[in-house]
């Protein structure tokens, strides 16, 4: 009995020992403000969004929604102007379609080899270079696409202009290679290796077990990668403000110049735009369109991603 | 009793030619590989090479110690590499702490619940939110709602929030690698959460930090599209005042409100200029570039295989 509140006592003692207290009230406050730090990548979110949102209303309160989609001509800044994101959107679409017709192939074909075919060896050598190539500034790409790609391409391709379309969507395409491979070689080697044991005992060959075996079992990881990189290539801005130029254009064939969604608002955004200007809530009206698709994407991509995580 | 399959000269045939098939479909898939890998390679590698070949010529101190000019064998990186570095500066003092906040938060703190998951889902899809709409967001709340303007400040704000993600991410991932046995024995000496957090985790998990802020950094430095949005100026012929002053209190902070440009806006600036002699100029620009962003990748590359060989022994 005595005992034990002796024990009690020192119990008390150590409550409210002054040093220990501190302690504790800091770990509380700082759990608080950790958790700050959290909440504050929503407020991030919601504050694109509300942005977005609030600044299209603007826009959307003058240019009926209808004129905004159907209308083939985007001139906001002159006299005659039409507010019909057609063109920007064509654009946008013809250089990020390109960029993956270009990363497919290369995406599949490498990450098929990374993660089936390479020494672990060669592996570990190229995937930190691979992650190097991811760090090169888009600008720099633009320079490499407009002053080095387009004129030999020219002398190929009849047709081709200046500004165009082609090659920057194929710079994008080797621009989003190493994080298309990055992602969906993850994926492959999630595979478990009792799959491509038992292929091999079928008496498969490394390449059919790659096709049959691997790339089924790792589809919803690889096709989370595609999206992933096309939403990229979408969102992707200085090679197309700089190679594709700066003319909205609605057209057909990808040798002529056209400005997509990203390259308009850069466009925008060097000249002087007035606040609260018609042609100032433009920018917003077209990165909100701009938002809603990579956010598709980027949502499709991010659930199946979390699929092939949870199958094995 | 072994298995003997009776097999005839032309089954053994047909097998043997079967075996034949499948190598030669993977000798053949080897070689695509090897094809497309150097095909890749080779394209960076014409990438670098054009920049270099075009650039370096250009580089000498004169460049790196004049202002922009309408003269192109005149003009230099000053102002832009100067407010690059401030910028630099602002976006790693916040994003560091903030990311790494929120990274520890979400590994060691966070309560399985809805909110828990509202945050992961964001974060990950923050980081596929292209970077130009992060400049529509510092333009329409930075800028012109709380009435910043295009200074230095916005800009390191901007491309902090922008590598939030990566920092975070990373984080999470090297405080994931801490043994629990560390987090354990810390809490059977007494030590409250966090104690355990900042003396034990924290510290081991160092350098995958470091290197998630390094790789977000390398990222942050070679941005455009959200500098030009908040509307930065190309043309910026004097530098922001000096951090530090030789009188006391020796910082100052009014370099926060000064306007700037940065390298790639620059570079951007001298690619759209019709003359070739500013495309040089925007070649040596991309150089330097270069060279900061593989530096810095070569520094986080070097310390996690340093991380990795620790581990292993």
């Amino acid at each position: 009995m005595a005992e034990t509140s002796i024990k009690a006592s020192e119990y008390e003692a150590l409550r409210n020992n002054p040093y220990l207290r501190r302690g504790r009230l800091l770990s509380v406050v700082m759990r608080g403000i950790l958790f700050a730090c959290a909440a504050l990548s929503v407020a991030i979110t919601a504050a694109i969004i509300w942005v977005l949102v609030s600044e299209s209303w603007i826009f959307f309160k003058q240019v009926p929604l209808l004129a905004f989609l159907t209308d083939t001509h985007w001139t906001p800044v002159f006299t005659d102007a039409h507010y019909g994101i057609l063109p920007l959107l064509t654009a946008t679409f013809w250089a990020a379609g390109i960029a993956m017709a270009v990363a497919t192939p290369l995406g599949l074909a490498l990450s098929i080899y990374l993660s089936e075919f390479a020494r672990p060896n060669l592996r570990e050598t190229l995937k930190p270079i691979l992650e190097m190539l991811a760090a090169v500034p888009t600008v720099v790409f633009g320079y490499f696409a407009l002053l080095f790609l387009t004129p030999l391409a020219r002398q190929f391709i009849p047709g081709l202009s200046g500004f165009n379309l082609l090659v920057p969507g194929f710079v994008m395409g080797i621009m989003i290679l190493p994080y298309i491979v990055s992602i969906s070689e993850d994926a492959m080697r999630a595979v478990p290796m009792s799959l491509r044991e038992g292929a091999f005992a079928l008496g498969m060959s490394r390449w059919r077990m790659s096709m049959t075996v691997i790339i089924p079992a790792a589809f919803s990881g690889v096709t989370a990668a595609f999206l992933l990189g096309f939403a990229r290539a979408v969102g992707e801005t200085m090679v197309v403000a700089i190679a594709a130029g700066q003319n909205p254009n609605l057209t057909a064939d990808p040798r002529e110049g056209a400005a997509t969604i990203t390259a308009y608002i850069v466009q925008m955004s060097l000249g002087d735009l007035p606040h609260g200007s018609l042609a100032y809530s433009t920018i917003f009206a077209a990165g909100l369109v701009l938002f809603l698709i990579t956010l598709a994407f980027n949502v499709i991509g991010f659930f199946l991603r979390k699929r092939f995580r949870e199958a094995y | 009793m072994s298995i003997d399959v009776p097999m005839g000269t032309s089954e053994r045939a047909a097998s043997a030619a079967l075996v034949r098939k499948m190598r030669r479909q993977d000798v053949i898939f080897a070689v695509v590989g090897v094809i497309v890998l150097v095909l890749v390679m080779s394209l960076l590698m014409a990438l670098v090479i054009d920049l270099v070949h075009d650039g370096i010529g250009r580089i000498n101190y004169d460049f790196l110690t004049h202002f922009p000019s309408r003269r192109a064998a005149r003009a230099g990186v000053f102002s832009a590499w100067v407010g690059t570095t401030l910028v630099m500066f602002v976006t790693a003092f916040l994003a560091a702490p903030l990311g790494i906040g929120a990274g520890l938060y979400l590994e060691e703190y966070a309560p399985k619940n809805i909110f828990s998951d509202i945050i992961e889902i964001n974060v990950s899809n923050l980081a596929g939110v292209p970077s130009i709409i992060y400049g529509l967001l510092a333009l329409g709340i930075f800028v012109y709602m709380l009435g910043m303007g295009p200074t230095i400040l916005v800009g390191g704000m901007v491309l902090a929030l922008l590598i939030l993600p990566i920092v975070i991410v990373s984080t999470r991932e090297a405080i994931r690698a801490v043994p629990s046995g560390l987090r354990e024995s810390a809490y059977g000496v007494g030590c409250n959460k966090w104690q355990v957090m900042w003396n034990y985790v924290l510290p081991s998990a160092r350098p995958g930090i470091i290197t998630g802020v390094i790789v977000g950094l390398s990222r942050a430095i070679g941005e455009t599209a959200p500098i030009i949005t908040i509307g930065a100026l190309t043309f910026i012929a004097f530098l922001p005042e000096s951090p530090v002053q030789g009188t006391p209190p020796f910082v100052n902070f009014d370099w926060l409100q000064s306007p700037f440009t940065v390298m790639p806006i620059q570079m951007f600036n001298w690619i759209s200029r019709p003359q070739p002699a500013f495309h040089v100029n925007a070649a040596a620009t991309g150089v330097l570039l270069l060279a900061m962003t593989l530096a810095m990748n070569g520094v986080a590359i070097f310390i996690r295989y340093r991380l990795r060989r620790a581990l292993k022994t």
